[in-house]
């Protein structure tokens, strides 16, 4: 296949740039373009530069962030998994996340910004664990439908928890848009944690890229080439899970973009995985650039839930891959 | 002594419906001794023990105990055609489909609450939900038809509808009052909140209809256990007879959704607990899987209602705290 990773880079670039200007553009108080230039680069703190400062900016850099490192996340588990519906909403992971959130913003347990990020680290890191166990306990445990099953009940079950807890504090509608995502609180602190946290665990990620390469291809073929499996497969997770708890601590459980948008750049560049992951992470900043757009103007001035775009995208995506699955 | 084993797993089961049916008639914000329970069935209660056993606690225990049966030998049967133990409504989008058509239907024609539809709001509601799962089966069918149905194909492909199905109903639920919301929610998650005996009128026909139905073919679903080449070998026709079998278990899981609501798992629990007490005759599982569902239901709502009373927890969310360690288990047993 040709290589059209520059092609992609660019167009990707370019539609990136035009997302995070219509971002900032659109809403309820539509920011002409001249204003944005000012607001941005020569802050004076009128109206216009406020709100585009300390309320569409940060909105706009978290759902970038987020967007690009779900798709990201979704990339690695599939090549580690050798799972082409392997994605971190799917496996239970963010759900977990999501129960841990919801029980610390009930109870006194651990409030604030802070307080919900490291209890979505810790529920992340106990899902996450929990289907890393499962697929290491035995080769059949790696067939697509039985990791599927698994993750689907693991998700029932923390989604479940998390509904007591609601019910209990009388926050269950709260809950419920957690739970389908949204770029509702994002602020400024959010956006530094996602630069932050999930900043250096990309890197990190990327720099394993190289081993996934050789994991998608098989366990035997990776022994075969010097690259112990298990040990690349545990460093994939241990940097999966901070990533996916700082996205669900800023913008909730963003479903189905790691699924969709790693398949779409494989279709056009190929399963070179160093090429893969940072395509995906650009490509996944725009369409949940894109899908924040629409989930804050088509009903405005309600707010919709954003995974109820990325589902609209990721459901029949899913579903073909399914039925091209052999086995 | 195999048959022996049969008849004491569904004495013991008799037993245990009973006590917890009586247990549940007895707790709760009113309560009540054994020997008062006992007393008003027999006549001798006064107005208040009366009104809280026939119109408050009795409708709720008769209909969990419709609803438990339905599921269980729905997922009895889905398990049966999809060769997979862990295939279930709940899981692969028939009682989503379902729960979507309800959720529509109620948020579209009216503002009042589940408890206040009037009658004929109510007789509608399993036909709804019985199209909505229905359709649902039918999508799914459709994706998953590539030279006839493969079961792994057929179970993903709901999990993904699934999926897709649970996102729109979110989309309506956020649109709703705060009170409406908190409503619609313990529904979706199942709950046997404001049964009457209108609900029990509907839906106890059609599901021993359908149940009869099934157990008198059950011999087919014993062949298709054993495997495509074998069923077609003994001269099953095998896409038709899936294909009924499927339609008909979809028709169960609707009409219990219709009346209580999204309850995952229990189409899981029971089948698999019936089928080690009973071996693989599904005449002999399926009526037992009914009743230890039943038990399992019962059980669950007696302790939704009174775990954190006032608040009532949703019942199918109890049912999936208990149901989802089981699946775990089984999943990390099986080969």
């Amino acid at each position: 296949m040709k290589d059209k990773s520059w092609i992609l880079t660019a167009a990707g670039t370019l539609l990136l740039f035009v997302g995070i200007i219509a971002s900032i553009h659109i809403g309820a108080k539509k920011i002409p373009l001249s204003d944005i230039y000012h607001g941005l680069f020569h802050y004076e703190g009128t109206l216009h530069d406020q709100l585009i400062r300390n309320v569409r900016l940060p909105r706009t850099v978290c759902a970038v962030l987020a967007g690009g490192m779900l798709a990201m996340t979704g990339t690695m588990m599939q090549g580690v998994l050798r799972n082409p519906v392997a994605e971190p909403t799917v496996l239970g992971v963010t759900q977990g996340a999501t129960l841990a959130v919801s029980i610390s913003s009930v109870s006194a347990l651990a409030g604030g910004v802070y307080g919900n990020f490291f209890m979505a680290l810790a529920g992340a890191a106990i899902s996450g664990g929990m289907i890393l166990l499962f697929t290491m306990k035995s080769a059949a445990n790696q067939s697509i439908s039985r990791i599927l099953l698994a993750g689907t009940a693991l998700s029932t079950f923390f989604l479940s928890l998390a509904t007591v807890a609601a019910l209990l504090g009388n926050r269950s509608q709260e809950l419920a848009f957690w739970v389908a995502g949204g770029f509702r609180q994002a602020g400024w602190i959010q956006a530094a944690f996602l630069f932050a946290v999930g900043g250096s665990f990309s890197i990190l990620a990327l720099s394993l890229s190289g081993k996934i390469n050789l994991i998608s291809l098989g366990d035997e073929a990776a022994t075969g080439l010097g690259v112990a499996p298990e040990k690349v497969k545990r460093k994939t997770v241990l940097c999966i899970i901070p990533i996916c708890a700082v996205c669900v601590a800023a913008a909730g459980n963003i479903g189905f973009v790691g699924l969709f948008v790693p398949h779409i750049i494989r279709k056009l560049n190929g399963n070179d995985y160093r090429k893969l992951m940072p395509l995906s992470f650009l490509y996944g900043s725009v369409i949940l650039v894109l899908a924040d757009i629409a989930a804050r103007t088509i009903l405005a001035p309600y707010e919709l839930p954003i995974g109820l775009f990325t589902a609209c995208i990721g459901v029949p995506v899913f579903l073909w891959l399914v039925r091209k699955e052999k086995k | 002594m195999k048959k022996s084993k049969y008849k004491i797993a569904v004495l013991v089961c008799i037993v245990l419906l009973l006590l917890t049916v009586i247990i549940s008639l007895m707790v709760g914000s009113y309560q009540m001794t054994p020997g008062e329970v006992i007393g008003t069935f027999l006549g001798n209660g006064d107005s208040m023990q009366r009104f809280t056993i026939y119109e408050l606690r009795l409708p709720r225990v008769v209909l969990a105990v419709i609803v438990a049966s339905a599921l269980g030998v729905s997922g009895g049967v889905l398990q049966a055609v999809t060769r997979n133990p862990l295939s279930e409504p709940g899981m692969i989008g028939i009682n989503a489909g379902a729960a979507l058509f309800v959720v529509v239907w109620i948020s579209a024609g009216t503002s009042a609450y589940y408890s206040e539809l009037a009658a004929s709001k109510a007789f509608f509601m399993p036909l709804l939900a019985i199209m909505g799962s229905l359709l649902t089966v039918a999508v799914i069918y459709l994706f998953s038809y590539k030279r006839g149905i493969r079961p792994v194909r057929f179970i993903l492909t709901g999990v993904g509808v699934n999926a897709g199905i649970t996102a729109v109903i979110s989309f309506y639920q956020l649109n709703m009052s705060k009170g409406d919301y908190n409503q619609v929610l313990t529904w979706t998650n199942g709950s046997l909140w404001g049964s009457s005996w209108h609900y029990i009128i509907i839906t106890l026909p059609l599901i021993l209809v359908l149940i009869f139905f099934i157990l008198f073919r059950s011999k087919v679903l014993d062949v298709l256990a054993l495997g495509d080449e074998l069923a077609m070998g003994v001269g099953v026709s095998l896409q038709r007879e899936v294909l009924f079998f499927l339609i008909l278990s979809s028709c169960l899981a609707a009409i219990a959704t219709s009346v209580a609501g999204n309850i995952a798992f229990l189409g899981l629990l029971g089948p698999q607990i019936a089928k080690r007490l009973a071996g693989p005759s599904h005449r002999k599982m399926l009526p037992l899987s009914a009743g230890v569902s039943a038990v399992i239901l019962v059980a669950a709502d007696t302790a939704a209602r009174n775990l954190f009373s006032p608040i009532e927890i949703p019942v199918g969310i109890i049912v999936s705290i208990v149901g989802v360690p089981y699946f775990i288990y089984i999943m990390l047993k099986g080969k």
